[in-house]
């Protein structure tokens, strides 16, 4: 193929959007909606998951050290735990740490005491990059020898697991029905523009244009529809994002420890490739599919 | 000698379009062409002529190979229509120029894209195309519309377009079911012309056509149809009436 050809067929792609203004319109909107919709449901169910992780790295178990142990035996401990697959990090804090901290907290200075009486205190905290581990994790570390106690976290990691299954079963079944409007509006749109397209190719088909030549600028102006239709909701999406983010620090401030928003580069590092993917994929499928119909002639 | 063609792999003195024992059915009825033979040389031009459902159009469609016969030999162009590949289609169909009552243009481009078109599915150089289709389009008179839209133009110059951008590609053959159908006397004759100026230029010429007046005038072969039959084939014939 000359690429004279690829170039007609490419600049006729272009042309088609602007030919056929209404079917552009209803398309773009179609498909904007869709990822629209899908946008701002994974920046919220990233958020979600973010929440969750920060809660999850919050999660921490301490192990407490007998108070006669050798400083040597203490790395050993600690090394022995950081080597646990489970294990983020650990931070190891002496007896003396603890009490400064124990003592700040509560009467706001160490005066007054000349011994530390929290003598047995020394601990390491641990904490894990999957709270689902943490049972085996304590199992583990109520057999080391040196360890006279550990604790646990208030939050259980039963219950992390339970909320992370229902976020799971729930972005599996908004994701489906999505995908399921997107297609049912595809379809529909897509039957607007066929008449035109059907007109036209028989005619290219009997002036002799091979498949190719007569498919491709419709394919061309699919895909284009789909970058179109997905650069307006990610803009949308982007500036919503931002409001919403002033919003929620500005009204409720209390929720601010809590509510801590994922940037929006990370965001919008995983929507942009994922909508425009979506975007052209669906532009290709449907003018393709389209299309295909109308060759027999 | 004509249309010095480099690929000529037929015996320039076998019929162009030759069709034997051809029969077509689309349902289970009675077929639309009915054991059909008919022989057409090089440089002729012939009227194809009979009442509403005769089978003039489905004798078309079987030439550009729209349609596969249920039986029977098509010749076209030294090419076996019947045991053509689907992906051979297009490049059998730049043979042959093709013209419609109802203009078939591509209605959102204008004249000259229109006929450039053809030029481009054949993958002629923008140099080329921008010589052959200003010369294609002054001999069909469109010489200065070549901006308009099908649109803007009325149905004779409609279908003068179609007919240069049937002609374009220098066919062998043109095709043209009822290609006044739609036009006024006047331009039932002016298309008339070109095609008989086209005809002399060496394309063979098959018109199908409703129009006794310029059928009796132009004193060329007609064959007439009938039920799916041809009644009749005369060199220099008239409309037979039927009534
Ligand atoms: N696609 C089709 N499916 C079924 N029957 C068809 C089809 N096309 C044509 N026919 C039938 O075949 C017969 C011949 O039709 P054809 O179109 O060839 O007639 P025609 O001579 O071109 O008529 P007209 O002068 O009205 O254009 C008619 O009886 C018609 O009803
Ligand atoms: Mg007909």
């Amino acid at each position: 193929m000359r690429i004279n050809t690829l170039f007609y067929c490419i600049w006729q792609g272009f042309k088609n959007i602007f030919r056929n203004k209404w079917f552009t319109l209803a398309s773009v909107a179609t498909i904007s909606a869709c990822l629209f919709m899908f946008g701002l449901f994974y920046a919220i169910l990233a958020n979600f998951q973010y929440i969750m992780k920060g809660l999850e790295q919050g999660v921490s178990v301490t192990a407490l050290l007998e108070e006669d142990i050798t400083d040597e035996r203490t790395r050993e401990i600690g090394d022995m735990i950081a080597r646990r697959s489970e294990v983020q990090e650990t931070v190891y804090v002496s007896a003396d740490e603890t009490w400064e901290q124990f003592a700040e907290e509560n009467f706001g200075s160490t005066d007054g005491f000349r011994e530390n009486p929290l003598s047995d205190c020394a601990h390491y905290v641990i904490y894990m990059n999957d709270v689902s581990g943490q049972q085996t994790l304590v199992d583990y570390l109520r057999s080391i020898d040196g360890v006279r106690k550990v604790n646990e976290s208030a939050l259980t990691a039963q219950t992390f697991v339970g909320v992370n299954a229902i976020i799971g079963y729930v972005s599996i079944g908004i994701i489906l029905i999505l995908f399921l409007v997107s297609i049912f509006l595809i379809s529909n749109t897509v039957t607007i523009g066929i008449q035109v397209r059907k007109e036209e190719i028989q005619i290219m088909k009997y002036i002799g244009a091979t498949d190719f030549f007569a498919r491709a600028p419709f394919v061309i102006e699919g895909m284009l529809i789909g970058v179109i239709g997905s650069f307006i909701p990610l803009i949308a999406v982007y500036f919503i994002y931002n409001e919403a983010m002033i919003y929620v620090a500005g009204s409720w401030e209390f929720l601010s420890q809590l509510l801590r928003f994922l940037p929006v580069d990370e965001i919008f590092s995983v929507l942009v490739p994922v909508c425009i993917g979506i975007g052209v994929g669906i532009g290709f499928i449907g003018s393709y599919t389209t299309v295909r119909k109308h060759l027999s002639v | 000698m004509r249309n010095t063609t480099t690929r000529r792999r037929v015996n320039p003195d076998a019929p162009i379009i030759s069709l034997e024992k051809v029969s077509k059915a689309y349902t289970a009825g009675i077929p639309a062409l009915n054991d059909v033979n008919l022989h057409i040389n090089r440089g002729e031009f012939v009227f194809v002529v009979g009442d509403s459902g005769s089978g003039k159009s489905t004798l078309i469609k079987l030439l550009l190979r729209e349609l596969l016969p249920t039986s029977g030999k098509i010749i076209v162009n030294g090419t076996d229509v019947v045991r053509l590949r689907r992906r051979q289609i297009p490049k059998f169909r730049r043979n042959l120029g093709v013209v419609f009552q109802d203009f078939r243009l591509l209605k959102d481009r204008n004249v000259y894209e229109n006929v450039a078109f053809a030029q481009r599915i054949i993958q002629k150089s923008n140099r080329e195309i921008r010589k052959n289709v200003p010369s294609m389009l002054s001999i069909v008179g469109l010489a200065g519309k070549y901006k308009a839209r099908p649109k803007q133009l009325s149905g004779g110059e409609q279908q003068r377009v179609a007919l240069a951008r049937a002609l374009v590609n220098k066919p062998q053959i043109l095709l043209a079911d009822e290609p006044t159908g739609n036009l006024d006397p006047k331009n039932s004759w002016e298309i008339m012309n070109l095609l008989e100026k086209i005809n002399d230029s060496g394309t063979t010429v098959l018109v199908v056509t409703h129009n006794r007046e310029i059928v009796n005038a132009m004193k060329k072969r007609v064959i007439t149809m009938k039920k799916g039959i041809i009644i009749s084939d005369e060199e220099e014939g008239g409309y037979i009436d039927e009534d």
